[in-house]
């Protein structure tokens, strides 16, 4: 299956690819064939910075099982930061 | 099949080289031929979505091998150069690459390997995955092929919702256009296109009167030909092969070739 199933968000932030830190602009999401990962679809990520050419690029290529593990990772991580966000500022 | 003795010569050029592509900018491509005066018949083929990669230079390679002036251009040239992998990644991330520059680059291809004084003049077109699906709609866009295979090319049947600017037709809605016989290759297992996709494809083929050939393999999903990962089906691959240069032999002309 080629899907072009792509998703696309811009972002900020940092990421290090194999030419060290970059600053990230956007994210490309995508479920099609991976470059690597021994499966025929993965859910694949790419932090990328277009400008700074194709190499500023840090990919993952997860399972869609992987994918939703770290996505409930990520967002179970955001609540306790905003919970504790919340509690430093009433404690003042 | 390649009618190959351990007591005869063989030899092989294969390299880089550039040509003018749609609307006559240069892009660099993959080119190989066998040693010896020719003629020869020729094969454009067109990449797969991971990029243009080490395994299309294998199979550029391989058609050479088996007596063809091969070409594989890199439709991803406009988008800048690196890595197969980071260049196939910023082609997706960039809404994937237009329809027109891909007829463009593969029509192109044809005419340089016509213009070669090694050329039958018969070329052929191969391409696997989106490439697949770009074979067949080169096929029907262009009439610069004698024959064309299309390997389990996805989006052939392409709902309106699907549609982008960069792929703004289904090609299914050119197949009355189509120019020349048409060899498909399918897996069972595969979802896109699935074996409903396919018989979509078959009927419109079956209306318009076309010269068609399909084989379905089951057990078989996406990408059965490419060895390097989990979608290789040894079977199915090796008859598929097979099956593809008895239909390039048929429809090219490759009898009395001078090698």
């Amino acid at each position: 299956m080629c899907t072009g199933i792509v998703e696309t968000a811009e972002v900020s932030g940092s990421a290090k690819g194999p030419r060290g830190w970059f600053k990230l602009e956007q994210v490309n999401v995508s479920y099609d064939h991976p470059s690597d990962a021994p499966l025929e679809h993965a859910l694949n990520i790419d932090f990328v910075n277009q400008k700074e050419g194709p190499s500023a690029r840090l990919a993952v290529e997860l399972s869609p099982e992987s994918a939703r593990k770290l996505v409930n990772a990520i967002l179970t991580t955001l609540s306790y930061a905003a919970s504790a966000v919340s509690d430093a500022s009433i404690r003042g | 099949m390649h009618p190959y003795t351990t007591d005869m010569y063989e030899g092989m050029l294969a390299e880089t080289i550039m040509l003018p592509g749609h609307n006559g900018e240069i892009i660099n491509a993959y080119y190989a031929r066998p040693l010896g005066p020719g003629p020869f018949p020729g094969v454009v083929l067109i990449h797969h979505m991971p990029g243009w990669d080490e395994l299309y230079r294998e199979f550029t390679r391989k058609f050479a091998h088996h007596g063809y002036l091969a070409i594989s251009p890199n439709i991803y040239f406009r988008f800048g150069h690196g890595s197969p992998d980071d260049m196939s990644a910023k082609v997706r991330g960039s809404g994937g690459v237009p329809d027109v520059s891909v007829v463009g680059d593969i029509d192109a291809s044809a005419r340089f390997l016509k213009s070669l004084p090694l050329s039958n003049r018969k070329v052929g077109v191969f391409g696997t995955c989106s490439g697949g699906r770009q074979a067949f709609l080169v096929a029907c866009k262009t009439k610069s092929f004698d024959a064309a295979v299309n390997c389990w090319g996805g989006n052939v049947v392409q709902p309106k919702e699907k549609l982008t600017p960069a792929q703004p037709v289904a090609p299914i809605d050119y197949t009355k256009d189509l120019s020349c016989p048409l060899l498909g290759l399918f897996g069972e297992e595969d979802k896109n296109p699935t074996p409903e996709n396919v018989r979509q494809l078959e009927e419109e083929l079956k209306k318009y009167g076309k010269n068609y050939e399909f084989h379905m393999y089951p057990g078989a999903g996406h990408g059965f030909f490419y060895y390097p990962s989990v979608a290789y089906r040894p079977e199915a691959a090796v008859d598929g092969w097979k099956k593809m240069f008895t239909f390039f032999e048929k429809n090219l002309e490759t009898s009395g070739r001078g090698r």
